[in-house]
């Protein structure tokens, strides 16, 4: 007598299609994403690229659809676009600097020296600030800074008033006060993206196995050996991975500049003001393309270093 | 000669474990010493000491008739082999291998020359350019071997280094170690939770216990006369019997290949009639699982040609200086 199945329902058949055609379920649970990805998202990224070689006619104020490297030749063409670009790249570069060197013995501590209990409180703490609303921690940071804010007071009360107006005298990144010059917005730069650098640098520390660092102690290497030869070779993927985080973050940014700092224009701004106040979308499209390529060049130059190699 | 590595009343607590709780011990230049315990026992944390990863919370440990207890590991002149064998994955093999004289400055050349050489010492020539891993498990234990002993190291610390390899290889480089430790003529201190492994290799063994050495003797002594139930009971297999049952007073250690099986109830001295309950045939031997009132002993003997019915009576018999004395535990 042959063993009776029960009835082949129609969950039956689907449960059974999927279990023998394991590709077929993971086709079905890729292209939604695949399709959000490719069309929306990079279909977007290749949409603005095109409009980056469209033209705008000043004259009735009409995008002309046909090729022209117009906008590209406005952008490089006017002393005040090149300046915004070069003072965005110095800025997301400082910023990337200052994250790393900030981030990397706050990973190292949480990595190296918290377990258990202590490992998520310093987790959360990382990851608290970015709970709370981009937008009022840097308005947040506005009045922290400005002439009357927390920080001046600070230095005040330690007597270092001096030390403060020299720094704010520094020409082109002091200002009047903290909140109206290039320090200040570095300072806010750094705050608000730094928990983007923490996070991958402990992801790469935690992958470091203790005995790694011991065997190098065994085999001669003094703590400064061990961490320049074991583990920072180890960590850079991470720190790679987090200045990516940083640096492009900062490049896009346009509230900040807004904000905090002087009036100089950065990229985001300008990209906001051209496609939208002055309707000038091939420009918009060219200078959006700026950060993008300087990403590129830096993934490269990053790799070239041999960032990635002990992946 | 001062010893290689004396230990003195030596602990190491981590909060209300004790890992290592008082041990003595003395292991003397070229000789090739285990230390042998489950997993738990402070073998392992004794091995990390004597390299200087674990801080001893009290006692002392000298290396060559110098107190090491707090020095960092890079200021003693001692080597690792790690249980991982903790290869540098973002280096190649030469490197991995030539890392001890890169941090002492040693020039390119020379470090790469010495390396050569020590790769061929481990039967490795020509693997410098590959990566950790690419090796097979096997592979890796060597180049882990020839990191530690390029700097020419006077102690070999070994944790557990071929557990993770399968039987045969295992068996293979027990015998290439034992060579190898001849022909360098240096201290080996090998960590291992085998027995059969830390009898076959070592000159001594020292077999741990919750934080103890419960004894510590050559293999021959160690096997044949166990002071503890733990040491017996560890080393080899053996039947444990109450002194009471046999006309004695205290505890005995009867190891099971010392005891004949006969068919049938026989009485007399030094024997002890129980029933069969089942045999294993294993090739050249046959073991026999008997039992003798409440208690389950084991005999093991040259297969032959007697076949006895499980279930059925037998007796156990055994020489009285087969009979080994145990401590009664503290």
């Amino acid at each position: 007598m042959s063993v009776s199945l029960p009835a082949k329902t129609l969950r039956r058949r689907v449960s059974d299609l999927f279990y023998l055609r394991p590709r077929f379920l993971l086709l079905l649970l890729l292209i939604p994403p695949l399709l959000w990805l490719g069309i929306i998202y990079l279909g977007s990224l290749f949409n603005l690229l095109l409009y980056s070689f469209y033209s705008l006619n000043d004259f009735t104020g009409q995008v002309e659809y046909r090729f022209s490297l117009s906008a590209f030749g406005q952008l490089f063409s006017s002393p005040a676009n090149i300046d915004i670009v070069v003072r965005t790249t110095l800025m997301a570069l400082a910023v990337t600097l200052a994250c790393a060197v900030i981030a990397f013995p706050i990973a190292y501590y949480i990595a190296f020296y918290t377990r258990g209990g202590s490992k998520t409180f310093w987790y959360l703490m990382v990851l608290l600030p970015l709970w709370s609303s981009y937008l009022i921690k840097v308005y947040a940071w506005r009045l922290i800074l400005a002439s009357e804010g927390v920080v001046s007071w600070f230095f005040d009360a330690l007597g270092l008033g001096w030390l403060l107006e020299g720094l704010l005298s520094v020409p082109v990144v002091g200002g009047t006060s903290l909140s109206n010059s290039y320090l200040g917005m570095f300072l806010v730069f750094t705050y608000i993206w730094l928990p983007y650098m923490i996070l991958p640098i402990i992801a790469a520390l935690e992958r470091v196995p203790k005995s790694l660092v011991q065997a190098s102690a065994d085999l001669g290497a003094r703590p400064r050996q061990t961490f320049w030869k074991v583990i920072w070779p180890l960590t850079v993927p991470g720190v790679a991975a987090g200045s990516i985080f940083t640096f492009s973050l900062t490049l896009g940014d346009y509230i900040i500049p807004q904000v905090v700092g002087q009036p100089g224009f950065f990229i985001g701004q300008m990209v906001y003001v051209q496609q939208g106040t002055a309707g000038n979308l091939p420009l918009a499209a060219a200078f959006s393309v700026v950060p993008v390529v300087i990403i590129a060049v830096y993934l490269l130059v990053v790799r070239r270093m041999g960032a990635f190699n002990a992946l | 000669m001062s010893n290689a590595v004396e230990l003195i009343n030596l602990s190491c607590h981590f909060g209300p474990v004790r890992a290592v709780d008082g041990v003595d011990l003395e292991v003397r230049p070229g000789e090739f010493f285990s230390m042998l315990g489950p997993s738990g026992s402070g073998k392992t944390t004794c091995l990390r000491l004597i390299g200087g990863f674990e801080q001893p919370s009290a006692g002392a440990i000298r290396l060559f008739g110098q107190d090491a207890g707090r020095l960092p590991p890079y200021a003693r002149d001692v080597n690792t082999v790690f249980q991982d064998y903790a290869l540098f994955p973002h280096m190649n093999v030469r490197d991995n291998v030539a890392y001890a004289l890169m941090v002492r400055g040693v020039g390119r050349a020379e470090r790469y020359r010495r390396a050569e050489e020590m790769l061929e010492q481990v039967k490795l020539a020509g693997f410098g350019d590959r990566r950790p891993g690419q090796l097979s498990g096997g592979q890796r234990q060597r180049v882990a071997l020839a990191r530690a002993l390029i700097n020419q190291p006077k102690l070999l610390l070994l944790d557990e280094p071929l557990g993770a390899l399968d039987l045969k290889l295992r068996e293979e480089m027990q015998i290439e170690l034992k060579a190898l430790q001849r022909s360098l003529g240096i201290t080996f201190i090998y960590v291992t939770h085998d027995q059969s492994e830390a009898l076959s290799m070592s000159d001594r063994v020292a077999v741990f216990n919750q934080g103890r050495i419960e004894q510590l003797d050559t293999p021959k002594r160690l096997y044949e006369y166990p002071r503890t139930e733990f040491v017996a009971r560890f080393v080899g297999s053996a039947n444990v019997l109450e002194g009471s049952a046999i006309g004695l007073e205290g505890k005995y250690a009867l190891r099971p290949e010392r005891i004949r099986v006969q068919a049938g109830h026989h009485g007399g001295p030094n024997c002890l009639a129980g029933e069969l309950l089942d045999v294993h045939y294993l090739g050249s031997q046959t073991r026999y699982e008997v039992r003798v009132g409440n208690q389950r002993l084991t005999a093991i003997a040259s297969s032959d040609e007697q076949e006895l019915p499980i279930g059925g009576p037998v007796t156990l018999g055994w020489e009285p200086s087969a009979l080994r004395e145990l401590e009664v535990a503290r």
